[in-house]
Parts: structure tokens; C-alpha cells; sequence
């Protein structure tokens, strides 16, 4: 409830979904320069920007062109729009993840479990429309997400071991963040308030209390 | 608002603009001098909770407009805005949000502490029947305010409610089609909703201010529901109410704020993280927690009435306005003398009824109608709507109220003597 984020596991949540995720998914709401709060530096923030591509324009040719993202650029989507996405995940949409973990009942613990559970082959007798995977958290069973997650799908710059589920938390954590990167500053200035306040009303109680020491009532 | 003694300002610019505009004669009779009965309980401080909560309402709400967008392909992104890059946007987004359900609270204990001590009852039939006309204009504006984040509750809590008014024989879907302003929710219908939502809190405001002046010119009731007899039952508003109210909403700001600050999306659904998509109906489709009863009694009715003539619909939508509606008649339909259900054995007991049956409509209303839940929600909106039309006014022929102490001052003072020197205004 007091929570801060684990920033060193939200830093590898990132290569996570920038090596995994992001090849589907988008994270629109969600600028490079966000990452700051994540603990990386100026430097490394303007890196990440710097491996991803952004439509800017027009030239004086007056075309649309390709340029790498800058720090203020928002995360770009894979696809161009939805209908892209569709054709190539055989039907189905890749939500944008931005605020994913606010947007299911279960939130966090939902994402992660949806990650870690696949189950490869179905159980007996369920039947698997084909391009689907059974999932056991997936409302319905059937999902149209391939399992994005195996054992060393990235390789942590920090020596973590890149288990499946270590990668599944540390993804969650990532975007538990991106859903309210200001949720720190939230609880921090709720506790003070919240101090303040309960000092503040036992004043005003023991202010009330001397005012009506006068009357019988 | 009430009639004011002329006062002396020793301050020569008040004293000047006073004679001209009464304004610190006014400010003094009602908020200072105000004779307020000595044993109001801590159940009378949720008027002046719904006032502080309709200013933040409005402060929290002009800072929201300022940086909202209404446009059905920009408002999500606008709040999300807020919400990151508005510096302390997610505090008034959070304060808002969180203020419409603190409102609803603080107002149906408000209703609640009315109906338990009578407060509904002559000469306070006006003051009550403005209060029905500001619940309206809450729940018409907490149901705008909530279609403007623009997700997929939004969307479709606002279609499943203006398609209510299709129910209506002959006009009903030209009355949708005016409401939306086109074919379905869309664009015309955010616009709309947007500048109903930023104008009727000013209503409200003005409903408030014709509430209290009704309260002023009645007087407040009291637990005992009895008349006040004299100065020797009255206390100064100012210094012992306001210090009351003062403590009181210390406390109410720790039980608002910790919600603001530690459980922001509690009365929220995950589905508003979605934006709305005409095309992707969500699973269930629930209003907000407050409309929750209403809702229960929309869909207990699930039968035609004569051959089909009004159908089920049209019914439920009727029993729903109708449910709000009862209230006003309140005044009307409970006949007993006594006020207070401190000196009403029966009426006591069927007040707690009456109050768990309406949490009961709230839980069914909350579930898909299905199985149970269908005949609970019918069962529990004939209990609502018997209470109303048979038990109230049958209750006062055949109670037999408690004896009346026969003032406030000897009832709150033990020996039945004994003024407190300060308790007279002046
Ligand atoms: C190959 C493309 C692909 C990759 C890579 C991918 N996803 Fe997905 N994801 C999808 C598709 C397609 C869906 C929609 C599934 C459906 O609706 O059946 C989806 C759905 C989801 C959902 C929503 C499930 C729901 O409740 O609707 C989550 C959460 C999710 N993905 C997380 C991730 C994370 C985290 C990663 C990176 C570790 C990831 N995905 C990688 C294609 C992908
Ligand atoms: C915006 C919402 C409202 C505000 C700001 C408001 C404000 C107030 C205030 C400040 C008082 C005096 C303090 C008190 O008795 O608690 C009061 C009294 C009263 N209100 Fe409201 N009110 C609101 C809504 C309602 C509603 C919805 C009803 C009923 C349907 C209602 C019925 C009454 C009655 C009957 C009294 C007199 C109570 C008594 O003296 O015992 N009010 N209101």
C-alpha cells in the first residue's frame, strides 16, 4: 500500500516488452522520456528513443518520412491501425498495454497470470480453433496471443536469470508503472495529507469539545 | 435569507455597504446567530458535508474542463493527459472521481437521517421536497460527468440509459434520437452531456441555497423531533455548530482522502481503462454503485401489463423515475404526528427494514439478472414501493407512539433545569 516500484526489476520489464511485447503490442499513453522515473539516465533514455522510428514530416517535398524517436516521442505502435494488426495476428487485436493492468479485473496479478499459464497441449477434449492457444486464466480458454514468453527469450544486462516467470514479473512491474507512473507521488503526498489531517481533527475535536464544555446537552 | 434584526458595525465600510446590501446582517443572522436546537446528533452534520462537497465538486471540476477535451476521438486521451502530464491533474482527476461518490454517500445518510427523525414533516415539506429536486439533478449530473472519461462504461451506461427513454409508446425513439443527437451515442451526445454536466452543479448550487433558505426560515429539527420552545433549547450556530461541523469534516476528509490517495479506482470499473467501442459490447453493463438500486428496480420488471399495451420496459423505466419521485410525497403519505422514530416503536424497526432492503436492491442490482436475483430484485422493489404506499400510511393508525418529553431543555438536562448562560443568542 506504501508501494514504490522495484526499479531495477521495471528497467528489465522494459527490455522485456521493448525485445518481446512491442513487436504486437503498443503503449501509446507512454513518452521515452517517461523511462526517467524508471531510474534510467538522460543518456540511456535518449538510446531507447534512438532504436525506434517515428513518422515526422512533411519534408520539403512535402512526404511524410522515418526518423528515429526522439526522448519526447510517445512509444510508437507496431501496427498502423488496428485492421494491421489484426491481419497479422491471425484475427485477433493486440490491446494497447498503457494501462492494461487497470483496464482487468485482478489487475497485475491478472497480466501475470495470463503470461504463465498457457498449457501447450490443451487439456483433453477442449477444442482449439486453429491459431489459437489455450490459456488457463483467459476468459474462454482460447487465446489468439502465441506464448510471448520462454525460458532466456532476453538476455538481462544485469545477470538476472530470465526465467519465464521472472520476465513475467518483471514485465507486470513495468507496466503496473506505465498504467500510473505517478502512483509513488500519489501514496508519498497521501501519507503526509493523511497525517496532517488526522493531527489536524484531533485539534478540531479537542476545539469542539472545550466550546461545548458549557453546555448540557 | 431570513429576516435580519438590523446589527451596529463598529467598522464604518461595513456599517456603509451594510445599509446598502445586507450582506454581513445576512452572513451574521445565518451563520453566526442561526438559533440551532442544543441536541442535534452527529447525523446533522452531513447537510453541511454535501455543501463542502458540491465546492470541491466545482473547484476540482473547473481545473478538470481546462484541460479535457470533449470530443468522442479525443476525450480518453485528454483524461489520460490529465491523468500524466497535467501537473497534479491525477490529484484533481482523483478528487473528482472519488468526490461524486463521497457526494452520493454523504447525501443518502443525509436522506436517510431525514426519513429516521421525521425531518420530512410539516412545516419542513418544501425544505424536503427541494432536497428530492437536488437529488435529481445529482444523479442527472453524475451520470453526464461519468460518460465523459469517454471508456467503455461511459459508452455503453450511456446508451443503455438513453435507450430507457425508447420505452415511451409512439414518441420514444424520436425522444432517443433527440437525446443523442444523432443515430447513436456519439460525438453530439459527449458535447452535449459535457456543457449539461458543467451547468447543473451551478443549478444545484442554487437548489442548495433555496434548501437552506427554506431550513432557515423552519428552523432545523432535532432527535427528538419535537419543537424548539424557546432560547433556553437554541444554541448560536457559531461557535458550537460550526466547531462541530469543523470536526466533522476533519474526519470525513480522512475517509475521502484515503480513498483519493490509496484506493483511487475503488468505486471504478476496469472496463472505463477501455475506450469506448461501439463495436465491443462489455460483458455486464452496471451503472455506477449509487444508481445501483434504482437500476434493481428497473429490471425487476420483467412482465407486460395489460396484454402487452405497457410493456415490461416502459414499466420498469416508470417504477425506476417513480422510486426517486415517491420521496416528495413523503410529507403526505406518513401521517403520524411524531417525528422522530425515537418515539415510534414500530416505525423504528420498519426504518431499519426499509434501509437494508435498499442495500439489497443495491447488491442485486450490481449482479446479472439472472436466476435469484430476478425474484430477489422483485421481492425487494415491492418492499420499497409497499413501504411507500401501505405501511407509512397505515403505521400511523395503528402506532402507538412513546410520550414526547416536553421540551428539549428538560429532555437534555438532568434535573430538568439549568439554562447554560451562553445557550441564548445576544
Ligand atoms: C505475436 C504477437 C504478440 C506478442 C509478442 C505479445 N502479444 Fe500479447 N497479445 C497478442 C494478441 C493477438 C492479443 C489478443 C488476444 C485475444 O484477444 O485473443 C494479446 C493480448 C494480450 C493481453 C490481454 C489479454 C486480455 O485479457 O485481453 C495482455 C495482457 C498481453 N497480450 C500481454 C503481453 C505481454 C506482456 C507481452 C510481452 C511479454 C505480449 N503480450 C506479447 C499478441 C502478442
Ligand atoms: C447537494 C445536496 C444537499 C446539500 C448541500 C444539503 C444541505 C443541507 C444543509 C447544510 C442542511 C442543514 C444541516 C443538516 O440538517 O444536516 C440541510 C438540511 C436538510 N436537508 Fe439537505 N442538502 C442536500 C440534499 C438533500 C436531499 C437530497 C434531501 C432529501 C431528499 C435533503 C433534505 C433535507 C432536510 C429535510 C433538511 C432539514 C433537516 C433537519 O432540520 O432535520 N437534503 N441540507
Amino acid at each position: 500500500m506504501f508501494g514504490t516500484f522495484d526499479r531495477a526489476s521495471a528497467q528489465r520489464g522494459w527490455q522485456v516488452y521493448e525485445e518481446v511485447c512491442h513487436a504486437c503490442h503498443g503503449l501509446r499513453f507512454v513518452a521515452f522520456r517517461n523511462l526517467h522515473a524508471l531510474g534510467f539516465s538522460t543518456e540511456q533514455v535518449e538510446a531507447i528513443a534512438s532504436r525506434f522510428e517515428v513518422q515526422a514530416g512533411p519534408n520539403d517535398e512535402g512526404e511524410m518520412f522515418m526518423t528515429p524517436a526522439k526522448a519526447a516521442s510517445h512509444i510508437p505502435s507496431p501496427f498502423a491501425n488496428d485492421q494491421a494488426a489484426r491481419v497479422a495476428n491471425n484475427g485477433a487485436l493486440p490491446p494497447d498495454l498503457s494501462l492494461i493492468t487497470q483496464a482487468r479485473v485482478g489487475a497485475a496479478d491478472y497480466v501475470y497470470a495470463i503470461l504463465t499459464h498457457y498449457r501447450d497441449p490443451a487439456p483433453e477434449g477442449f477444442n482449439l480453433n486453429s491459431g489459437m492457444f489455450y490459456n488457463e486464466y483467459f476468459p474462454g480458454h482460447q487465446i489468439g496471443m502465441p506464448p510471448p514468453l520462454s525460458d532466456d527469450r532476453v538476455t538481462y544486462l544485469d545477470g538476472t536469470k530470465a526465467t519465464v516467470s521472472q520476465m513475467a514479473h518483471d514485465v507486470t512491474t513495468f507496466l503496473t508503472w506505465a498504467a500510473e507512473p505517478n502512483m509513488e507521488q500519489r501514496k508519498q503526498l497521501g501519507i503526509t495529507v493523511l497525517l496532517f489531517l488526522i493531527v489536524l481533527t484531533g485539534f478540531l475535536y479537542a476545539l469542539k469539545r472545550q466550546i461545548w464544555s458549557d453546555v448540557e446537552h | 435569507m431570513a429576516s435580519h434584526s438590523p446589527y451596529e458595525w463598529k467598522n464604518p465600510t461595513v456599517a456603509w455597504i451594510d445599509r446598502r446590501l445586507p450582506i454581513f446582517s445576512m452572513a451574521r443572522a445565518d451563520l453566526v446567530d442561526y438559533p440551532t436546537p442544543k441536541n442535534l446528533n452527529y447525523w446533522w452534520n452531513f447537510g453541511s458535508l454535501a455543501g463542502i462537497v458540491l465546492v470541491i465538486m466545482i473547484a476540482t471540476g473547473i481545473f478538470l474542463a481546462m484541460q479535457y477535451t470533449p470530443h468522442a476521438s479525443l476525450a480518453f486521451e485528454s483524461v489520460e493527459r490529465i491523468m500524466r502530464d497535467v501537473n497534479y491533474g491525477w490529484l484533481m482527476r482523483y478528487l473528482h472521481m472519488n468526490g461524486a461518490s463521497m457526494f452520493f454517500i454523504v447525501v443518502y445518510i443525509h436522506i436517510f437521517r431525514g426519513l429516521y427523525y421525521g425531518s420530512y414533516k410539516a412545516p419542513r415539506e418544501i425544505l424536503w421536497i427541494i432536497g428530492v429536486f437536488i437529488l435529481l439533478a445529482m444523479m442527472a449530473t453524475g451520470f453526464m460527468g461519468y460518460v465523459l472519461p469517454w471508456g467503455q462504461m461511459s459508452f455503453w451506461g450511456a446508451t443503455v440509459i438513453t435507450n430507457l427513454f425508447s420505452a415511451f409508446p409512439l414518441v420514444g425513439s424520436d425522444i432517443v434520437t433527440w437525446l443523442w443527437g444523432g443515430f447513436s451515442v456519439d460525438n453530439p451526445t459527449l458535447n452535449r452531456f459535457f456543457a449539461l454536466h458543467y451547468l447543473l452543479p451551478f443549478i444545484l448550487f442554487g437548489l442548495v441555497f433555496v434548501h437552506l433558505w427554506a431550513l432557515h426560515t423552519v428552523k432545523s429539527n432535532n432527535p427528538l423531533g419535537i419543537d424548539v420552545k424557546g432560547p433556553q433549547d437554541t444554541l448560536p450556530f457559531t461557535p458550537y455548530y460550526t466547531a462541530k461541523d469543523m470536526f466533522g469534516l476533519g474526519v470525513f476528509l480522512i475517509f475521502y482522502l484515503f480513498f483519493v490517495f490509496f484506493q483511487p479506482n475503488f468505486f471504478g470499473e476496469p472496463d472505463n481503462f477501455i475506450k469506448a467501442n461501439p463495436l465491443v459490447t462489455p460483458a455486464h453493463i452496471v451503472p455506477e454503485w449509487y444508481f445501483l438500486p434504482f437500476y434493481a428496480i428497473l429490471r425487476a420488471i420483467t412482465f407486460d401489463l395489460f396484454w402487452g399495451l405497457v410493456p415490461a420496459k416502459l414499466l420498469g423505466v416508470l417504477a425506476m423515475f417513480a422510486a426517486v419521485l415517491i420521496l416528495a410525497l413523503l410529507p403526505w403519505l406518513d401521517r403520524s404526528p411524531v417525528r422522530s422514530a425515537r418515539f415510534r416503536p414500530i416505525f423504528k424497526w420498519v426504518f431499519w427494514l426499509f434501509l437494508a432492503n435498499c442495500l439489497l436492491l443495491g447488491y442485486v442490482g450490481a449482479r446479472p439478472p439472472e436466476g435469484i436475483n430476478v425474484y430477489l430484485g422483485q421481492a425487494a422493489t415491492a418492499v420499497y414501493f409497499l413501504f411507500f404506499l401501505v405501511v407509512l400510511p397505515l403505521l400511523s393508525f395503528i402506532e402507538r407512539p412513546r410520550p414526547l418529553p416536553t421540551s428539549i431543555s428538560t429532555a437534555v438536562t438532568p434535573a430538568g433545569v439549568g439554562v447554560s448562560a451562553r445557550g441564548v443568542a445576544e
